[in-house]
């Protein structure tokens, strides 16, 4: 059954065995209104798991439950139905925390302390002793970009570099799994294409990483399988390939005119000019007619390819579905 | 146990950042002014006058560091969200309450003890030497600490759930009560009225009485002070605040951060 025209259904999320981050029917509600007897339903019955190893991408629009699912599972929130393990282990689980680092969105540390020193008292409650500590936090430093800023105290920093000793601090333990949300906010792109290189870093070490966005071209870039979250729910999860791949939009043709070629032919004016190329969107079937159409002006073929829904497109598309159906709710209700 | 400790350790590391303990320097010159100045206005009595002005000065900048900066221990954390990563870690939030209560305590020790030796040498200043009797003010020292270790773990307990401005009226209204304990035990209405009396006096026993630990005039006077009144109150401001301290703990530890 397709859950939106089109498009068909992704592949809902099985348990698995090697999953590193299981999550099973978490709900979240968060309290409002006058002495917050009312409440908004945040996060409803959320089922996924994140395979040992893998990038994993959690996408959905501001407010869609990305944040609130993290946080549930670092502990910072409590659900008030489900359940979630971390590599085994219960969210409830002090131990658990061992195994994890998290990068908060968008963070901020104690600004009376350097780079350096919020590093140090962050490995603190890991048990290291004071040479590895020491050492560790020279590497993250070098490895963030950070090194000759480490003795300036956080409040002079700028929020790129406030997230990257944010991504500094969660990676500082050798955690197997990092959780991180939104860690490319506020970064321009040089920092974008550093914590990029971080996350393949982290996955060549065979580390599992869950991270949030809205960025969907990171999200295709890093990522084995994302999780398509939208309004609290769910809506499918899949390698962004399989996403992109599941929908043609028609074939793409490329060509060039020759000198004594007519740009005024019908089938011309269709296409779209960039420099000396043209480029024509026509469905299958207009394929071949659209072909002769062209060689019949002199048209020089570069090339024909399939048109492939972006992911940003398989977004909207669940976006603009949600929202008719909550209009329709709405309209069902009056 | 470490972990707290961590947390004290950076507690303190920022109220001194934060530059807290700068109003030593107004301590310093409010000591030497009086120093000064007070032999020319309180013939014979320079000595009572010096320990009454540097107890009560020890005490007053001590309760302000503690409600003012109590308030926000929790609060500021979770406002700037400089806790979420910290609660990320291997830490559990009792410890995580228990260092910033230790930290700010320390703090407190360190201010304390720092103002104790400037009323000192300000008294060495006026007397030119010290007696044996002399060393009663530490123990009026060490009660404004205790008394101060309790209204840190309130103004803890209250940064937990509520604004540091409403924190800071808990507080000092917890403060106040606790300066009447007594009176509430013994109040008689003039019309008779046994419920209201019997529940300012249920009041009085749950309300921190902070009157025991006022013993500014009989060491100014240079009176000795039992034993037993050290050992009582030490008992009682470890067992109160600890009391105050699992409460915190207990509501901080089902708290949604937003």
């Amino acid at each position: 059954m397709c859950f939106i025209d089109g498009w068909a259904e992704l592949p809902k999320n099985e348990s698995m065995p090697g999953a590193a981050i299981e999550i099973e029917n978490l709900t979240k509600d968060y309290p409002y209104g006058f002495l917050h007897l009312k409440k908004k339903r945040s996060l409803e019955g959320l089922t996924m798991q994140v395979e040992d190893g893998e990038v994993f991408g959690f996408l959905g629009p501001n407010g869609a439950g990305k944040s609130t699912t993290i946080k549930l599972l670092v502990g910072l929130i409590f659900p008030e139905a489900g359940t979630a393990r971390i590599l085994g282990k219960p969210i409830t689980d002090i131990e658990m925390h061992r195994d994890i680092g998290y990068l908060p969105e968008q963070p901020y540390f104690y600004d009376y302390l350097t780079a350096a020193e919020v590093l140090d008292y962050f490995a603190r409650f890991h048990d290291l002793t004071a040479a590895d500590r020491s050492e560790r936090v020279a590497r993250m430093l070098k490895k963030v970009g950070l090194e000759t800023a480490r003795k300036i105290q956080l409040r002079k920093y700028s929020k790129g570099m406030l997230q990257r000793v944010g991504l500094a601090q969660a990676i500082l333990h050798d955690p197997k799994v990092v959780i991180l949300d939104e860690p490319m906010s506020g970064l321009d792109p040089i920092g974008r294409r550093e914590v990029r290189d971080i996350i393949l870093e982290l996955k060549r070490e065979g580390r599992t990483v869950l991270f949030s966005t809205h960025i969907l071209s990171d999200a295709e870039m890093l990522c084995d399988r994302v999780g398509v979250i939208v309004g609290g729910k769910l809506r499918g999860v899949g390698a962004p390939g399989e996403i992109v791949g599941m929908k043609a939009h028609g074939m793409e043709i490329l060509f060039e005119l020759p000198a004594s070629g007519t740009s005024a032919a019908a089938i011309v004016a269709k296409a779209t000019k960039t420099g000396d190329r043209y480029r024509l969107q026509v469905s299958e079937e207009e394929l071949y007619g659209a072909l002769e159409q062209l060689r019949a002006v002199g048209a020089k073929i570069l090339s024909v390819a399939q048109v492939k829904a972006s992911l940003e497109e398989y977004f909207m598309h669940l976006i603009e579905a949600d929202r008719a159906q909550a209009s329709a709710v709405e309209v069902s209700g009056k | 146990m470490t972990r707290a400790g961590a947390v004290a350790l950076n507690t303190f590391r920022e109220a001194v950042r934060d530059r807290v303990l700068y109003n030593l320097v107004f301590f310093a010159l409010l000591m030497m002014a009086a120093a000064i100045f007070v032999g020319g206005i309180s013939i014979g009595i320079e000595e009572l006058v010096i320990k009454s002005l540097g107890l009560s000065a020890i005490s007053v900048i001590g309760l302000l560091i503690a409600v003012f900066i109590g308030v926000g221990l929790v609060y500021k954390e979770m406002d700037k969200r400089t806790l979420y990563a910290l609660l990320a870690k291997p830490v559990r939030r009792w410890e995580f309450l228990l260092g910033k209560f230790g930290g700010l305590v320390l703090t407190l020790a360190v201010n304390t003890l720092a103002m104790a030796a400037g009323l000192f040498a300000a008294l060495l200043y006026v007397k030119h030497h010290l007696e044996r009797m002399d060393a009663v003010l530490l123990i009026a020292v060490y009660f404004i600490l205790l008394k101060l270790m309790l209204v840190v773990a309130l103004a803890l307990l209250f940064s937990c759930y509520s604004t540091p401005l409403l924190a800071i009226l808990y507080t000092s209204a917890f403060y106040v009560a606790g300066l009447f304990v007594q009176e509430m035990r013994t109040f008689h209405f003039a019309v008779p009225n046994p419920a209201m009396e019997a529940l300012f006096r249920g009041l009085s026993y749950l309300l921190p009485n902070f009157e025991n630990f006022n013993v500014m005039a009989a060491a100014a006077h240079g009176r000795e002070i039992p034993g037993a009144l050290i050992l009582q109150n030490t008992a009682y401001a470890v067992l109160y605040s600890s009391i105050v301290l699992l409460v915190a703990a207990a509501v901080f530890s089902r708290r949604n951060l937003k």
